[in-house]
């Protein structure tokens, strides 16, 4: 196997007394799409800004490209791109003048920014408001230009942080389209995310994070396999009786987890596991049998939901 | 080989020259008008007052009041400009639009951006300052090759106050600070920092706290230049404490602004 991009051992960062990432190991290797998932507050972001080379990590070893952030930044951040959380897009300028500006940054000659700019633009779609002031873009117009321009310096990694946070349904799909195409031309992706949707359908390799530390690591369907059953059967009972039916429910499929608004039985077959919560003699206002989901092994793993 | 690289800190200028291309003349203008407004008033106004009074001719140095004052103008509004932009747009790169942060996982450094900010600041003072010289050149009484370097030493006069009060903006968390800066540091040396009339009229222990900054320093080195009497190693002697201030500055700058952006 070749030697990885990425490889992170023991990684602690702390503020102050807060531990925000507790010892995590990672690897990602060249040309794979990986995730961090968990909750807000899982240190996911911290975990991406040592990656990043704008964070120093408290303790472990961290090894980017088999350099070292600490002693190499400038060299790592020269062959990286990164989509910050936050844009830190120029809003006064032009989305060309965007592309050109950061192109300097990299110390590319003006021609050469031109003609990526214009590739870069195509890519982004974006070519048709190349001369539109960012300030008068939409939301998924911004996160595609902010993604554009960390592609100017024609990176072999890219970092995502919290790619499509804030989007609506239609954008973030777009934006994925795009993400999958550089996948395709092997750029490797390395992004957070707290939703399970997006994981599922970007990343070869995920680890789910909860509390700065690692609690599962695999593909989006082998981590389904090994923590939750192949359906979930959903019931909604009227409000405030959900704890109450939980306990009628005991011993229906492997587990059952009552949450706020509805209670979920994991089973492999959903459909029998309904008839039997029929034959109890429950009559819940709702009923849906799904297909497990990362949102299921997260809620199976720390007994609480992504949105928490 | 590729061609030898750009130093980080004029990528960073090249950036800000970029943005200013959009608003480039509403600035030059603002810049231009303000001191030749105070001119007239001072000069014409104050001027005719004060050249009538005799025996004032010899506190100004031998020079009409218009060209004593002129230099003063010039130093003056690159304090100004090198204040002003070292505030507000110092925290909007950070916190607001956050253009520093996207540069912070760029190769460029700290370093860069603090000397990419000095050099703006240069330009700018340079630009605003030209633009008043020219005017100037255009009086006889006001007239003077000194008007050059008078000019640059307006830009280094610019830059010691933008690096230090970066270096206050960097660690800033609200703007309130700003108004502070304006009210007990800019205004005050404006006032008294020896750019309108000679610091002798003032109580002695004023004119030790107007000699502090860099403004007074850099007036009396333009007044040498333009009023055509220039001491040589004095002048060494007060670039030398200007850029005492820049660097001191910039020092202090590129630390925090270090912290701030890899934390």
């Amino acid at each position: 196997m070749s030697e990885p991009l990425i490889r992170a051992h023991h990684l602690v960062k702390k503020f102050g007394d807060f531990t925000a990432v507790d010892g995590i190991d990672v690897e990602v290797q060249p040309g794979e799409a990986f995730g961090f998932l968990g909750p807000n507050g899982a240190g996911k972001s911290s975990t991406m800004r040592m990656i990043s080379c704008v964070s120093k990590p408290t303790d472990g070893t961290l090894r980017i490209f088999g350099l070292d952030p600490v002693t190499d930044g400038p060299k790592i951040r020269a062959r990286i791109g990164v989509v910050p959380q936050l844009d830190t897009l120029d809003t006064e300028l032009s989305v060309q003048e965007n592309l050109w500006i950061y192109g300097r940054f990299f110390d590319l000659s003006r021609a050469e920014c031109r003609r990526r700019t214009t590739e870069l633009l195509d890519f982004a779609q974006l070519t048709e408001r190349a001369e539109s002031v960012v300030d008068d873009l939409s939301g998924g117009m911004k996160r595609r230009l902010s993604i554009a321009r960390s592609l100017i310096n024609e990176p072999s990694l890219l970092l995502l942080d919290e790619p499509t946070t804030g989007l609506d349904p239609q954008a973030r799909h777009v934006l994925w389209d795009r993400l999958y195409r550089l996948k395709q031309q092997g750029v490797t992706l390395v992004l957070t995310t707290h939703y399970m949707d997006e994981a599922e359908q970007l990343c070869d390799r995920l680890v789910v994070m909860d509390q700065g530390r690692i609690v599962a690591e695999g593909s989006p369907r082998s981590l389904i396999e090994q923590y939750a059953t192949r359906e979930v059967l959903e019931l909604r009972f009227a409000a405030g009786t959900n704890d109450q039916f939980a306990d009628q429910l005991h011993g229906l499929g492997s587990r059952q987890e009552a949450l706020p608004d509805r209670v979920l039985v994991y089973a492999d077959d959903g459909e029998a596991a309904l008839q039997e919560v029929h034959q109890r003699g429950m009559r819940p206002e709702s009923a849906l049998v799904r297909r497990a989901s990362l949102e299921d092994v997260f809620l199976l793993l720390t007994g609480r939901t992504l949105a928490d | 080989m590729a061609a030898l690289a750009t130093p980080g800190a004029f990528r960073v200028t090249g950036w800000y020259l970029t943005a200013f291309r959009r608003l480039w003349k509403m600035n030059l203008l603002s810049s231009f008008v303000q001191p030749m407004l105070y001119l007239l008033g001072l000069g014409v106004g104050v001027g005719s007052l004060v050249d009538r009074n005799t025996g004032s001719t010899s506190t100004l140095g031998g020079v009409s009041y218009v060209a004593y004052v002129v230099p003063g103008l010039l130093v003056t509004t690159a304090m100004s400009l090198g204040a002003m932009e070292s505030m507000w747009p110092i925290m909007g790169n950070l916190k607001w639009q956050r253009g520093y942060h996207g540069i912070a996982v760029t190769p460029l450094e700290a370093r860069d951006i603090v000397l990419g900010h000095a050099t703006w600041i240069a330009f700018r003072s340079a630009v605003a300052g030209a633009a008043v010289a020219i005017a100037l050149a255009l009086f006889p009484d006001t007239r003077s090759w000194g008007l050059i370097p008078a000019v640059a030493v307006a830009a280094l006069v610019g830059v010691a106050f933008a690096t230090p009060i970066m270096a206050i903006s960097v660690n800033s968390e609200y703007d309130g600070a700003f108004a502070g800066i304006q009210r007990f540091y800019i205004i005050p040396l404006f006032l008294f920092g020896g750019a309108f009339y000679p610091l002798s009229q003032l109580p002695t222990v004023v004119q030790w706290m107007a000699k502090i900054p860099p403004l007074w320093h850099g007036v009396v080195v333009a007044r040498g230049f333009t009023t055509g009497h220039v001491a040589w190693w004095a002048t060494l002697g007060h670039l030398t404490y200007v850029s005492i201030w820049i660097a001191a500055g910039a020092i202090v700058a590129t630390r925090r602004l270090r912290r701030k952006l890899y934390p």
